[in-house]
Order: structure tokens, then C-alpha cells, then sequence
């Protein structure tokens, strides 16, 4: 059993002079949910296709399951099951027909193959779907779909490469559900790329690549207290009187801002209770902000990680809305 | 063993997608026929009979036959780029399985859709008055086995090499149309201006036509269809040796491109 499920040492891949894996080293614990975040370009992609053999790397080693990813191939594609972020599915053929196909390919010995099929399209709701084609699913049911081929072989690990990206909230949740599940039930590690903060906040760690370089890995409530405290909004009868009494129990900074006064402290979810029962302020309102990745983002690269996806889309958008009923 | 898996569930795939799309066995059937009867129709009286007691629509039959043959092999090498294009791809290309093995399959599986597409045109015998024996039909299955998995190998290299299904479908058709054309499927080989002559006889696919037209016309020395390299007259088995001569060369060259790509 290695020690960590997957180890990457000083992974470098380059397309011409373009590096767009530069130098990155992380190992990734069995069993653990593994974020990696970045804007797009950043380098995830290219990561994820070299961990699954679909990239060689220029430089650098990488293991998956004690398998090395260039000369163990074979090993490390049985070792992993992967969900695109496009899909990649037959849809001229049924959903049965793709993970029968998948079962063969992946050499799920036959004893146990319709009953793994079975249990795996029952997990994301497809059975009654099972004789359809594929095409005439919905983008929800294609992924769900996509999900439990992942999961068919039994991976060890399961790269999820924007499992949710463009799904409603309700089947966002349900693919939750199935990998949290799936993870309890079998020790899968999952390895995640994501854009949705709050899916980020499932990972046990997180690594933020930024233009092909690691700049940060830890757990979530680590990061996130990199940028800073928490912070609390509050509105009393009397703000001075309020900033006085914060500032000599609590040792803190308190500033004033319009009829609000705004401080900050470690841990704000223990400490609002505390302090509405001990302080004997008469408040009005209170709030809490906790920082979230989206601001560790920010901190760490200057940039919104979502910032190009909506500029694009914004665009997309009205290159519709113009199509031909500009005036010119 | 694995790898053997691989092959044929790769196989079965591409027989199994044949066999849904009704629309594509349709087409398969319906552009041979309208070829043959219209075009045959139309030129039959003015081309007047061929020689060898043959008439025009019976000599362009055979031919017609390794036509659909061509054609469905060459449609193998398009559809792995629509894998490409469809995500499809992805998932065979992580699969267990070796490229070497999943480039096998692709043949193997263009190969049995195209024969069967050639077996379909077969049934028209009767209605061209061409009487096949049950051991010409037998003989035939191989023939254009051969002669698909060789085409459907050059249209997977070249699959494996370009990327956009545009540009693959712009090649394609600068070559499939040149080659089916250029293979004695339309006219007889002999008598043709020098330069014609010349590229018709460096066609790999004129040695599948004549071999099909031998075996379905019968194949007298004397034969007006026959091809004559270097003043030789080919015999059937002189065309098939030719033809996997050409097809090894082609699998084995598709097995190395398909393997090598990222």
C-alpha cells in the first residue's frame, strides 16, 4: 500500500515554450477529497490528463495507487474512474450499452457486472432509463450517467473534473449525495476540480495552481484564515459607547463605518453568542462574514476565479441577444 | 487476453451502433442503387455492351459493390473523429485497454459494418441478371473484408493524425472520390489515356474493384476489365495478394499513429 494514493514530484509539462504545468509537487492522501482550484488555463486540465495517462509529462514524476502514470499505464487506468466536464459519452447507444461497454473495457469480471450496473444506475436514478438512448437524456441525467460509469470499476480514485459545471442546484446536490457515499463506502479518493466555492469547501485540502505553479495547499478553514479574521457588522443604540466596550474586552480594532461598526475576530460563529449575551449592548442588528476561498483566491492570484467564465458568458450572451437585431 | 477484450468490445461497439443507426444501413443501400440505375440507366444505350457478353449496369455492378464497400470503411475513419469531437474518445483512450488494441478493433469493426453494406448490395444480383453462386458470395465475403479493413485502416490513420472533423472531412473527400472513381468502378481499365492508366494502377483500390469483378464477372485471360501491370495480366489472386499487401502496410502503420497520439 503506498502512502499516499497519488504523488506528484516536480511535474513540468510544456507545450512548445509555454509551460503549462511548471514545476508542481503534492501528494494526495488516500481517502481524502482533494480540491484543485485555479482560473481556467491555470493548469488543472493538463494536470488531470497526466495523472490519467492522456498527457505525458515533459518532466517530472507522477504515481497513482504506487503505479507510475508513464510506463504503468494500464495499472493506473484501472486504478481511476473520471468524470469530465464535457461529455463523454456514446449517445447513439442506451445508457446500459455505455457502461456494459465500460464493464468489458474495464474487465469487470462477468459474474457481478449486471449487478454493479444495476447498483450504480439505481445510485443516480437512470434505471428506468436504461434502454434509452443517450442522446435523448437531459445534461443532469448525461453526467449522473457519466458518474456511475466512474464509479462501475470500483476506482480507487475518481477525478471529478467539474463534476457540476452548468447542472441545476437540486442534481448538484444529488451528485454530492452519490460521491459522498460512494467515498464513506469504499474509501474512494476523490480528486476534484471545481469553480463552485461551496463544492471547494467539501474537499479535505485544497490546492490553488496558478499559471502552472502550486500557490497554496491546505485544508479549507486554514486557507481561508490566511486572508484574515472573521468579520462582524453590527448596529447598536449607541455606536460609541459599543466601540468603546468591544475594544477593552475583546482587544480588538474596531472601526466605524456609516451607523455600523465593524471589528474582527477568530472565530465568529462561537464568538456571536458569546458576545450578545455578555457584552450588554443593546444591539440592533449583527452579522457575520467569514472569509470565503473565493477571497483566498483573490488574495493569492489578484484575480476572481470566476471572473473570465463570466465575462465570457456575458459575451456569449450578447452576441446572442445581437444576433441580427442590431441595427447596423 | 485483456487486449483481446479490447479489440472486440471495440468491435461490438461499432457493429452495435451500425445496427441502431437505420438511417445510415438506409443510405448505405439507397446511394449504391441510385448510382447504379440512374447513372446505369442513362448510359447504358449510348455505352452499348462492354464485351464479354456483359452490359453496362452488370459491368458497373461489381464495382458498385466495392463502392459501398469503400465508402463504409472510409465512414469508420469519420467517426472516430466524431469521437473526438463528442468526448467520446476520451473514455476509450483512458480505458485499460492499449491503443494497438482499440485501432484493431476500429478496423475490425469498420471492416464488418463496410462487408455488410457490400453484402447488402449483393441481393440486387437478380435484378442486374448477374447469377452469383452460393460459393461466389462466399468467396466474396472475404474479398471485401479485405478490402474494407485496408481502406477502413488508411481512413483511421488518417483520423489519428487530424484533429477537426472539418478538415478530415475536406481530405476525405479529396481522396475517397479520386480513389473510387480511379478504380475501374465506372470504366474499364484498359485503353485509357497514359496518365489516367497511371494513377488508376497506383490506386490500391482498383486491385479490390478488379478482384470483386473477377469473381462476380468471372476473370478469362482474355477478359476485357482485367488490369495489366508491366504487361502482365493480373489474375484474381495477383489483385488480393496486392490488396493486403496494401492493407498490412496500412493497419500496421494505424496501430503505430493511433498509439502515439495524446
Amino acid at each position: 500500500m503506498p502512502e499516499h494514493i497519488i504523488q506528484v514530484e516536480n511535474l513540468v509539462k510544456k507545450y512548445g515554450q509555454l509551460a503549462a504545468v511548471d514545476d508542481i509537487s503534492f501528494n494526495v492522501n488516500q481517502g481524502e477529497i482533494f480540491g484543485f482550484l485555479g482560473p481556467n488555463g491555470a493548469g488543472k486540465t493538463t494536470t488531470i490528463n497526466i495523472l490519467c495517462t492522456l498527457a505525458r509529462p515533459t518532466a517530472g514524476k507522477a504515481t497513482l495507487n504506487g503505479f507510475d502514470v508513464v510506463r504503468q499505464q494500464n495499472e493506473v487506468r484501472h486504478s481511476i474512474g473520471l468524470v469530465f466536464q464535457d461529455s463523454s459519452l456514446d449517445d447513439r447507444l442506451t445508457g446500459l450499452h455505455n457502461l456494459r461497454f465500460h464493464a468489458m473495457v474495464y474487465n469487470v469480471p462477468v459474474s457481478v457486472r449486471n449487478e454493479r450496473i444495476e447498483q450504480v444506475l439505481k445510485m443516480v436514478d437512470l434505471w428506468d432509463r436504461r434502454k434509452k438512448f443517450v442522446r435523448t437524456y437531459s445534461g443532469g441525467m448525461k453526467r449522473r450517467l457519466e458518474l456511475a460509469r466512474g464509479l462501475l470499476h470500483y476506482p480507487k480514485v475518481l477525478f471529478l473534473d467539474e463534476p457540476t459545471l452548468g447542472l441545476d442546484p437540486q442534481t448538484r446536490n444529488h451528485i454530492w449525495e452519490y460521491v459522498l457515499e460512494l467515498r464513506k463506502r469504499e474509501g474512494t479518493t476523490v480528486f476534484l476540480t471545481t469553480h463552485y466555492m461551496d463544492e471547494a469547501e467539501k474537499a479535505s485540502r485544497i490546492a490553488i495552481i496558478d499559471q502552472g505553479k502550486l500557490v497554496a495547499m491546505d485544508t479549507p478553514i486554514k486557507l481561508k484564515r490566511m486572508v484574515g479574521q472573521d468579520i462582524i457588522n453590527v448596529r447598536t443604540d449607541d455606536n460609541s459607547k459599543a466601540a468603546e466596550e468591544i475594544k477593552s474586552r475583546y482587544q480588538t480594532e474596531v472601526r466605524k463605518d456609516g451607523d455600523q461598526l465593524t471589528f474582527k475576530v477568530d472565530n465568529g460563529e462561537e464568538f456571536l453568542p458569546v458576545f450578545i449575551k455578555e457584552s450588554g449592548i443593546k444591539i440592533a442588528s449583527i452579522s457575520l462574514r467569514r472569509p470565503t476561498l473565493e477571497d483566498v483566491f483573490l488574495k493569492l492570484t489578484g484575480r476572481e476565479i470566476r471572473e473570465e467564465e463570466v465575462g465570457d458568458s456575458i459575451k456569449e450572451h450578447l452576441r446572442q441577444q445581437g444576433g441580427g437585431r442590431m441595427p447596423h | 487476453m485483456n487486449n483481446l477484450i479490447g479489440v472486440y468490445t471495440i468491435w461490438y461497439r461499432d457493429v452495435l451502433r451500425f445496427w441502431y443507426d437505420k438511417a445510415r444501413m438506409l443510405s448505405a443501400l439507397l446511394f449504391p442503387v441510385f448510382f447504379l440505375f440512374i447513372f446505369g440507366s442513362g448510359l447504358q444505350r449510348s455505352i452499348g455492351p462492354m464485351g464479354g457478353g456483359v452490359d453496362f449496369i452488370q459491368f458497373m455492378y461489381p464495382g458498385i459493390i466495392g463502392m459501398s464497400v469503400l465508402m463504409g470503411s472510409f465512414m469508420s475513419g469519420v467517426s472516430v473523429v466524431w469521437d473526438r469531437e463528442f468526448g467520446f474518445l476520451k473514455e476509450v483512450l483512458v480505458a485499460p485497454i492499449s491503443r494497438i488494441s482499440v485501432a484493431l478493433g476500429r478496423t475490425l469493426g469498420a471492416a464488418t459494418v463496410a462487408t455488410i453494406q457490400g453484402i447488402m448490395i449483393l441481393v440486387l444480383a437478380p435484378v442486374i441478371k448477374v447469377s452469383l453462386s452460393i460459393w461466389i458470395v462466399l468467396a466474396l465475403i472475404p474479398l471485401m473484408f479485405l478490402l474494407a479493413a485496408s481502406m477502413g485502416s488508411l481512413g483511421i490513420l488518417l483520423a489519428s493524425r487530424i484533429k477537426s472533423t472539418e478538415a478530415f472531412q475536406a481530405i476525405m473527400q479529396m481522396l475517397m472520390f479520386p480513389m473510387i472513381f480511379l478504380s475501374g468502378v465506372f470504366f474499364p481499365m484498359q485503353d485509357l489515356p497514359g496518365w489516367m492508366s497511371f494513377i488508376v494502377k497506383i490506386n490500391p483500390a482498383s486491385y479490390g474493384v478488379a478482384a470483386i469483378r473477377g469473381l462476380v464477372l468471372g476473370n478469362p485471360p482474355d477478359s476485357p476489365f482485367t488490369i495489366y501491370l508491366f504487361g502482365h495480366a493480373m489474375t484474381i489472386w495477383e489483385n488480393v495478394i496486392i490488396m493486403a499487401a496494401f492493407g498490412f502496410i496500412m493497419i500496421i502503420l494505424a496501430m503505430w499513429s493511433f498509439g502515439r497520439q495524446e
